[in-house]
């Protein structure tokens, strides 16, 4: 809401010295947050002159200027050139003066043009920063004006007035309106207000057809609950908006555009009740209906678009056809024109949901919209017929039509709510008297009735949104100010810490960070092209509105993520890259139908049952680790040649991962449809498949601008957290000397290193402390389409120091299970 | 036949010996030494084979003699072994020095997300007050993220979320728009008293600039207890600023209006030592837990009330990291979070 200086002040006493800084400190204090400021970025001399004359002197270049004297109060008239040609000798214009700056900046000189010293500037009014309407002189008789040469332009045009803008919270509509920032100010600072609502003088009024209907109220609320109409004949429709309306209008954020117009948005923004101005002309005379739309029925709205509506809108109507969508926009057809001389006006009081069904149904946000949908003051309706009646007959020269209105109000009084007095204090922890309770509630305007320490509060009829006993403590903390709330720190139970899930969490993401990966937060969004190359034929969540169009499914993998953000940093000349994503990704199963077909209501625990429904629907999620190494992992230096990175540094990470939770994480070959058939690793942990690493297929690295190789890992942390390790017992630890021996076998190329060594070591028991694969040799020396595996053992026996014997006999037990179960032979 | 073993001659072969000794400069030489002077056929040793061929008398008087001599030889050659071993070590050492500027590294620095690790900051403050930190899906059912929160279907405040809706919008899914399901998720599931922080990604449908962004991270936290007032609030609030801003650092709550809270305030937070001077920032949200959320939990607000509070992740590192950018946040590029390594 923007809120005029100079009408605000209208309404309550401001300070002589008033800024917009002490505007918005005064109502911040009571919820209105600073949005922004407004004003006419000019300073003058800027004054009124009366063109004395006006010669046209053609130039070279085709155009013809004018060479005008003008008389802006000084001795001697003073001589500016002038491109424009819609004024002449005798009219009053506004004159910029040398010195002077208009918006833009744009600074006023006297300057040499056209042969001549211009001492100044003819103005528009879209210079003047008045309106973008129109590009020609501003004639200050168009405006109705005629003062005299010299006087200060800046302060006639009201260009001197400045605006606050506030946020105003969606509770309360009222404060979208001067009468209700004025009040707020008042309660704010103690200064008086006046209700703009009191000084209107709205007589009984009938004679006009009514037949107000709802045959489908939406949620038990008919559409419509006061409609009044008054009728001003005789309005000149040639007359001008007064500049101190027009500058108010335009601080306020609209758009000046005919004398009646202006008057019902000024009086809307006024008193913050929305009403329409019908050429009554168009009015068929039987009157006006409000109901229901039948559906598909056609409407153009005062935008121009045509529109069809639907059966749940409501619209006021005449016999003939619709002539508005009822709290959102009035139709074209019955629009003021340029000759309507009678004007009917309407004010009425609209269900909120309705319009605000209506203004998402058609896209269609407006003023009075925004005012309906938060709640208007259903008293408001006849006054705001008379205010424009009143503004039409003093502005536009029209007559109040005596025999011909109307009043339907089926309005009901808020309902009284019950407040034990104690209850401010007991919510905020301020110890509140008595007489500041009630006297902060009637300060509102509500009425207090007592019946011993309980109050019986009735909330005015603009605060529709107090409906409880809370709603009144926050008008008693809010008005008498939150910073008399003291500071208490509460004593929560004994907690348990972070879950055990948590801190995994954690560990994981430090490792890999200590390890050398860098953390990145992807978006989950992926197109439906890149979730198909990496979960071919899988569901995806598709959302209904996203930002991007050709984006809008959630993620099933981390790893397009990572794919797009390496490239991100590539694009930037960071060519060596280690990332990793702890991330949420979304696993709907084929088939399933997600959610529910009803929400229950707030307000109120569902059954067990239904939340048992509500969980249901919900898509699994699960919280993933992945990560992506492209480039070096140790670049060339001093003594040492670089290191490219590849699928180790991927399963490395993956047992980072393990190591932070306890797991030991296995890799065996394995296969997925975005990464290389040779280079797949299936990612296990005991006989459960927790994920996967790989190098990205080739193809797909080169559809992603990436370089051939790109090692990628992911895995279901979810699943990892909970194959944890927990509770883990110690093994003792063998100190007597231990017996280290070699083993190289031969198997088929084929048979997997990892398979052998497991082989290996169930065969050689439990001396075997630890083997690893030390070679992995072919060449001359081993036949064709055979490998020499060499593998380091280390042998140690709890209670004796092992002779080599032994040691060799374990080893041998080894051999001869990779000999069952591969073929292996011992390599001469 | 004259006795040879004169103290002439003992003292002659000790001189040579110890000149030898003396002049060995490194292992080498002092092996030669040891070899001429100490060695088999080293005149010691033939003056003591010569005490053999002596006349009884004078074995003892010229053993003493040779004796003596051949201890200082040992003692002077034990000691020029530690000498030359420790010049050897040293000249070794020396040969060895490298340019430690210039060692090759076999590692690579990671780094955490600045988000991230702000996130397990706050929650540590919120444990170490013996809250909980609770967890909810970020794809949510409406009734969660709304209803529950006493968001009318119809209210402005629920338009004015810009929530991302899951296909077909009839099935009421939603990236959730906020942490507070968590709050529902968290008195539904939890016995009393609560007091539960829940920290996480929401979305919103906000294109993406300088500070906006569809995907970013809220704090949350919820106490419902009996007797919680808005004083508890503020000094639940003021306890977390001072650990993230420093002593100095206070809040401040003006008025405002969110569904689930009543009353509803806006937190600032005076920021001691911001960059460019002490401020008050706007920092989020807070106030009472409207009765309306305790019933949707099976809560009787007449025995049990409390609050709830929330703030950006983002814009809080924004403001006390004196980051500008929110897409510096999002876009993954690796110097962004390597600048903060483990700490932020």
């Amino acid at each position: 809401m923007r809120v005029p200086i100079s009408w605000l002040g209208k309404w309550t006493d401001l300070p002589e010295d008033v800024t917009l800084e002490h505007l918005h400190a005064a109502l911040v204090k009571v919820g209105l947050e600073e949005e922004d400021t407004h004003g006419f970025p000019l300073t003058g001399p800027i004054v009124v002159g009366r063109v004395l004359s006006v010669e046209p002197e053609p130039q070279s270049n085709g155009k013809t200027v004018n060479w005008c004297q003008v008389d802006v109060g000084e001795s001697e008239p003073r001589g500016i050139v002038c491109g424009a040609h819609n004024f002449s000798a005798g009219d009053k214009v506004v004159v910029t003066l040398p010195g002077a700056v208009l918006p833009g900046p744009f600074p006023i000189a006297a300057r040499k043009t056209y042969g001549h010293v211009s001492d100044g500037m003819i103005a528009s009014a879209r210079e003047l920063g008045m309106g973008d309407e129109h590009d020609g002189i501003l004639r200050l008789a168009e405006l109705g004006l005629d003062p005299a040469p010299g006087t200060d332009a800046i302060e006639l045009l009201g260009l001197d007035d400045a605006a606050v803008e506030v946020n105003v919270t969606p509770d309360r509509g009222y404060a979208f309106s001067i009468r209700g920032i004025a009040r707020e100010y008042s309660h704010s600072t103690g200064a008086a207000f006046r209700d703009p609502a009191a000084a209107i003088a709205a007589p009984p009024v009938a004679g006009y057809p009514l037949a107000i209907t709802d045959a489908a109220p939406v949620r038990g609320n008919d559409g419509c609950s006061v409609f009044s109409v008054r009728v001003v004949r005789g309005i000149d429709p040639s007359r001008p908006t007064p500049p101190w309306m027009a500058s108010r209008l335009r601080l306020a954020g609209m758009r000046s555009v005919s004398l009646a117009v202006d008057i019902s948005n000024y009086v809307m923004l006024e008193l913050g009740a929305p009403n329409h101005a019908y050429d009554l002309g168009k009015v068929d005379a039987g009157g006006l209906v409000v109901r229901r739309a039948t559906a598909g029925e056609p409407l153009e709205t005062l935008d121009g678009k045509a529109r069809t509506l639907d059966a749940a809108d409501l619209v006021v109507a005449d016999a003939q056809r619709v002539l508005g969508l009822a709290g959102v926009m009035g139709g074209a057809f019955s629009e003021l024109g340029d000759d309507t001389r009678d004007v009917l006006i309407e004010a009425a009081i609209w269900d909120p949901v309705t319009v605000a069904r209506s203004v998402r149904r058609h896209k269609l946000p407006s003023e009075a919209a925004k005012r309906y949908e938060r709640g208007v003051d259903p008293t408001l309706a006849p006054l705001a017929t008379a205010r424009v009646a009143e503004l039409l007959v003093e502005l536009a020269g029209g007559t109040v039509d005596e025999g011909l209105g109307a009043l339907y109000d089926a309005s009901t009084p808020l309902a009284p709510v019950r407040l034990p007095l104690d209850r401010a204090a007991s919510v905020i922890g301020v110890p509140y008297t008595r007489d500041e309770v009630i006297g902060t509630l009637r300060l509102i305007g509500a009425t207090v009735e007592l019946d011993g320490d309980i109050a019986t509060v009735t909330p005015p009829s603009w605060r529709p949104d107090l409906i409880d006993d809370v709603s009144l403590v926050e008008e008693v903390a809010r008005i008498t100010g939150y910073d008399r709330i003291p500071a208490e720190l509460p004593i929560a139970p004994a907690g348990r810490g972070l879950t055990r899930a948590q801190s995994a969490r954690r560990r994981v993401a430090q490792t890999l960070a200590a390890a050398g990966s860098t953390e990145v937060l992807a978006y989950p969004f992926v197109a439906d092209a890149v979730a198909e190359r990496y979960a071919p034929g899988a569901a995806s969540v598709r959302l209904q509105n996203a930002l991007d169009p050709n984006v809008s499914l959630l993620r099933r993998t981390l790893l397009p993520g990572l794919a797009e953000i390496a490239h991100r940093n590539l694009s930037r000349g960071l060519t060596d890259l280690a990332l990793f994503e702890i991330g949420t990704v979304f696993l709907p199963e084929s088939g399933v139908a997600y959610g529910t077909d009803f929400i229950p209501l707030g307000a109120a625990r569902p059954g067990d049952d239904t939340l048992a429904r509500l969980g249901a629907g919900i898509p699994p999620q699960a919280r993933h680790v992945a990560g992506l190494f492209l480039g070096e992992v140790t670049p060339k230096q001093p003594g040492s040649a670089a290191v490219a990175s590849g699928l180790a540094d991927a399963l490395d990470a993956a047992r980072q991962v393990g190591l932070a939770l306890g797991l030991e994480i296995r890799a065996v070959q394995g296969a997925h449809p975005a990464l290389h058939p040779g280079r797949t690793a299936e990612l296990r942990v005991g006989d459960a498949v927790v994920g996967v690493a790989g190098e990205l297929l080739p193809s797909l690295a080169a559809e992603s601008d990436l370089p051939r190789v790109v090692a990628v890992y992911e895995l279901d942390l979810d699943l990892l957290v909970e194959l944890g390790a927990y509770d883990r017992q110690a093994t003792p630890i063998g100190t007597l000397p231990a017996a280290t021996q070699d083993l190289s076998l031969v198997v088929a190329d084929t048979v997997a290193a990892g398979d052998v060594q497991d082989a290996v070591a169930a065969g050689a028991g439990e001396l075997l402390e630890h083997i690893r694969l030390v070679d992995d040799y072919r060449g001359p020396g081993v036949a064709e389409g055979a490998k020499s595996l060499t593998f380091a053992l280390r042998f140690r026996a709890a209670d004796r120091t092992l002779t080599a014997a032994e040691a060799t006999e374990a080893k041998l037990a080894g051999l001869a299970r990779a000999a069952e179960l591969f073929d292996a032979t011992l390599r001469e | 036949m004259s006795n040879p073993i004169t103290e002439q001659a003992v003292a002659d072969a000790v001189t040579a010996a110890l000149a030898a000794i003396d002049a060995a400069r490194d292992s080498a030489d002092l092996k030669a030494a040891r070899a001429a002077h100490a060695g088999e056929t080293s005149p010691l040793a033939q003056l003591n084979g010569a005490i053999r061929e002596l006349p009884g008398d004078q074995k003892a008087a010229a053993g003493k003699l040779v004796g003596q001599a051949r201890g200082q030889v040992t003692q002077a050659l034990a000691a020029a072994e530690e000498r030359i071993l420790v010049a050897e070590e040293q000249a070794r050492l020396a040969a060895e020095a490298v340019d430690v500027t210039a060692v090759a590294s076999r590692w690579t620095a990671g780094a955490r997300h600045p988000l991230s690790l702000l996130m397990e900051e706050m929650s540590d403050l919120f444990i170490a007050m013996g809250w909980e930190i609770g967890e909810g899906p970020e794809l949510e059912h409406e009734w969660f993220n709304f209803d529950a929160l006493n968001f009318d279907e119809d209210h402005p405040a629920r338009a004015m979320q810009d929530t991302f809706f899951v296909e077909p919008a009839e099935r009421h899914l939603v990236m959730r728009t906020h942490t507070s399901p968590v709050q529902i998720r968290s008195l539904l599931a939890r016995p009393l008293p609560v007091y539960v922080a829940a920290v996480g990604r929401v979305y919103r449908t906000d294109e993406l600039d300088a500070t906006h962004t569809p995907v970013f991270h809220q704090i949350e936290g919820i106490a419902i207890d009996k007797g919680l007032t808005m004083a508890h609030l503020r000094g639940t609030l003021e306890h977390l600023a001072r650990a993230m801003f420093g002593e100095g650092a206070q809040i401040r709550l003006r008025p405002n209006y969110f569904p689930f809270t009543e009353p509803s305030a806006e937190m600032d937070v005076w920021q001691p030592n911001a960059k460019g001077g002490a401020r008050w920032v706007e920092w989020g949200g807070c106030g009472m837990v409207n009765p309306n959320v305790l019933r949707s939990a099976g809560i009787d607000p007449e025995e049990y009330q409390g609050f709830a509070f929330g703030m950006g992740i983002e814009r809080t590192l924004q403001f006390r990291n004196d980051m500008n950018d929110m897409r510096d946040m999002v876009e993954g590029d690796i110097r962004f979070s390597q600048q903060f390594g483990m700490v932020v």
